[in-house]
């Protein structure tokens, strides 16, 4: 067991996530190398060789590998880590799929990444959203900081016996997996303070014999959904005493579901999810100066999602921009994901303001204060007119 | 060089590293197979560092395919091309099919779909540029990843249990798809640092028709530790030292193409490289055993 204790050190997030696998005593680690989450398994395979602390680790054949080894440790009881990146979690989605049905808590993180062809490294959502539906949870960080909070935290909530399911931290590529953050890594006592053992009563081993996984058919498999859906709704209650006992113990992560930027008494604002953070609380900023009330929402979770705190957040605005970094082709007004989540969430509030999307940041292109200043005329414009001209905008991209 | 064709299809436009083995492997693997030549390649070196839009270095039609699908892209590629040519949809004529794959791609994630391939009577040649790691994401271990390898995901630690680096032995390639595989037409290991063995290797699978597999041995400067001009020198190293065998298998029956008479110490090729640089003459000693013992018994490296 480590015994460094509480320090503050300038690391990547992949790196800070990997303290935090070191910290949680995780039992099994499956690697792949896939651009930009491949600096975790980097750090991890030092912090192990180092002797900072014991863990089985393997070097996987592939994505579903790697997944399938994650999901099978859990399944004894192992405490499991796993992660990937754009087409590598798209490889991996049947043991992705698998892993949430068979309600193993394991935990991976997403270095997000857009999808090929053609390649790219930059960040993009959609390998995440493309697993939105099966009962992962999803946490989405803004720096390195959060990256270790969230997945200290994403232990503690997927193995509470009120959800035995599996969570995602998911990191945007490069902004959040490789820069450099100042970062507050706890000491051990301090996670053991928040941070139970794994304890699996359905864990296959010889002293408690029974079958798992087996064929179902149409006479049982409805009801396993259903189990899952009434544990998925448990999931909040679980997220905010998680969320409590951690800020007493590290004095963050006050916020559980959301980021809420300046938007007590704003007219506009504008929801997004990662990185993009940075940038919109700058632009917050200079709107206010120029007179504009404007504020920020960041959605931290994304499952499950935190519908009444954003439908109460967001009723009586002016306008709500919502910036996709993803696509949804084909979709209700070709919007994108996020912007179909907010429309749903809204759908029956008799209060509910004009809602424009922006597609933006695809490939990695970074979303500056620039972005948000052309997409801030057009939400403007938007609050004026008490609808948006156009429902969906593609900002920045040269066509 | 006499025999060797001057028409190049693999030219400039890449950007892969200094004494890069693996893209000197694409220049003469396209070399041998000509113009009329469909190259399909995998996720890796030789995609990410060669066709970086927008530039490319080849002079022949080549497309990417997922990492996992080097075996695939060449069966639905030759498929393709047969079916539309049976039925008169395009001319009637030679067109190779030769996919490209990394050591990663075609032997790990891609396992499936490269003995897959092996079994259809398709025309195609896959050749796998064997860099012993994952070099594109920064050098992590493979399942040809030799034992005793320093990478990212497997570096000498300080704890014995992690002390040697890579705890895992080199899967044999060739052997493999030539023992377990009916179908297959043409096996045979080769080297960049024996350019006209090579050339005549691609030519004669490409001549036999139906599924052929070449393992091809393309060291790595980065990737290995050792000076970016003497990836040749490596090459030949690994040959004379025993720590990679040419030869090819022709209807199950097997026939060397190059014995060197006196087998060099394992020493001095591992001595040669960094990624090397924490083992103890004990540990090359032991691999140095292991391999007089495989040689004994006639079993060909890698072992």
């Amino acid at each position: 067991m480590s015994q460094v204790k509480a320090r503050r050190e300038l690391i990547t997030g992949c790196v800070s996530v990997a303290h935090a696998i070191r910290l949680s005593d995780v039992d099994v680690i499956a690697a792949y190398p896939i651009r930009p989450y491949t600096g975790v398994m980097n750090a991890v395979a030092e912090m192990l060789g180092a002797g900072e602390f014991d863990a089985e680790y393997l070097v996987a054949d592939s994505e579903h590998g790697q997944f399938e080894i994650g999901k099978h440790a859990s399944m004894v009881g192992a405490r499991a880590f796993v992660g990937s990146s754009g087409v590598g979690w798209a490889y991996a989605m049947e043991a992705i799929v698998i892993t949430a049905t068979n309600r193993a808590p394991v935990v991976a993180l997403v270095g997000n990444r857009a999808l090929d062809d053609p390649g790219a490294f930059g960040t993009e959502h959609n390998e995440t959203f493309m697993t939105r539906d099966i009962g992962w949870m999803f946490s989405w960080a803004a720096d390195a900081q959060e990256a270790m909070d969230l997945t200290l935290l994403s232990y503690r909530i997927s193995e509470d016996p009120r959800v035995m399911l599996p969570s995602a931290v998911c990191a945007d590529g490069s902004f959040v997996t490789h820069i450099k953050y100042p970062v507050d890594i706890p000491s051990q006592e301090q996670v053991d303070q928040f941070l139970p053992p794994y304890k699996r009563s359905s864990a296959l081993h010889p002293d408690n014999p029974f079958t798992v996984a087996p064929q179902c058919n149409e006479e049982y498999v409805f009801e396993t959904r259903k189990q899952i859906d009434d544990a998925v709704r448990r999931e909040h209650e679980v997220v905010l005493e998680a969320h409590k006992d951690f800020s007493k113990i590290f004095d963050r992560q006050h916020e559980p579901f959301l980021e809420t930027y300046m938007t007590e008494d704003a007219d506009i604002i504008f929801i997004g999810i990662g990185s993009l953070a940075l940038a919109a609380r700058a632009s917050v900023r200079e709107f206010r100066k120029r007179g504009k009330k404007v504020g920020f929402i960041r959605i931290k979770r994304f499952r499950p999602f935190p519908t009444e705190e954003l439908r109460s957040l967001l009723k009586g605005r002016e306008a709500v921009g919502v910036v996709d970094i993803d696509f949804s082709f084909g979709s209700p007004n070709h919007g994108g994901v996020v912007y179909q989540e907010i429309r749903s969430t809204l759908y029956d509030e008799p209060d509910k303001p004009p809602i424009v999307n922006f597609i933006a940041g695809l490939g990695g292109r970074p979303v500056t204060v620039a972005t948000f200043r052309e997409m801030a005329d057009i939400t403007f414009k938007t609050a004026e007119r008490g609808k948006p001209e156009r429902d969906v905008y593609w900002i920045d991209v040269r066509v | 060089m006499a025999g060797v064709p001057e028409d190049e299809f693999y030219a400039s436009g890449h950007r892969t590293c200094q004494g890069c083995g693996p893209a000197l492997a694409c220049r003469l693997v396209a070399k041998a197979a000509g113009g009329r030549t469909i190259f399909l390649g995998s996720t890796g070196c030789m995609y990410v560092a060669n066709t970086s839009y927008y530039s490319t270095p080849w002079i022949a039609p080549w497309m990417h395919t997922q990492l996992g699908a080097i075996g695939s892209a060449a069966v639905g590629t030759a498929a393709g091309l047969r079916a539309l040519m049976r039925k008169g949809k395009i001319p009637e004529e030679k067109i190779n099919v030769v996919g490209l794959g990394g050591d990663g791609g075609a032997m790990d994630i891609g396992l499936s779909s490269l003995s897959g391939a092996m079994t259809h009577d398709q025309d195609h040649l896959i050749v796998l540029y064997d860099n012993e790691s994952y070099a594109n994401t920064g050098i992590q271990a493979s399942s040809l990843t030799p034992w005793g390898a320093n990478t990212t995901f497997t570096p000498p630690g300080a704890i014995e249990k992690y002390r040697v680096g890579n705890p895992r032995h080199k899967k044999n390639a060739a052997q493999l798809i030539a023992a377990g595989h009916p179908e297959v037409k043409y096996v045979a290991t080769a080297s960049i640092a024996y350019p006209q063995d090579l050339i005549s290797k691609v030519r004669t699978a490409l001549a036999k028709g139906g599924p052929t597999f070449i393992h091809l041995l393309a060291p790595c400067p980065k990737g290995w530790g050792f000076p970016a001009d003497k990836t040749i020198d490596i090459g030949k190293l690994a040959v004379e030292t025993g720590m990679w065998s040419l030869y090819e298998i022709v209807d199950g029956k097997r026939k060397e193409s190059y014995e060197p008479s006196d087998l060099k110490p394992v020493k001095d090729y591992i001595r040669m490289q960094d990624r090397f640089s924490h083992l103890t003459d004990e540990d090359i000693e032991k691999i140095q055993e292991k391999l007089t013992l495989k040689r004994k018994i006639k079993v060909p490296a890698p072992v």
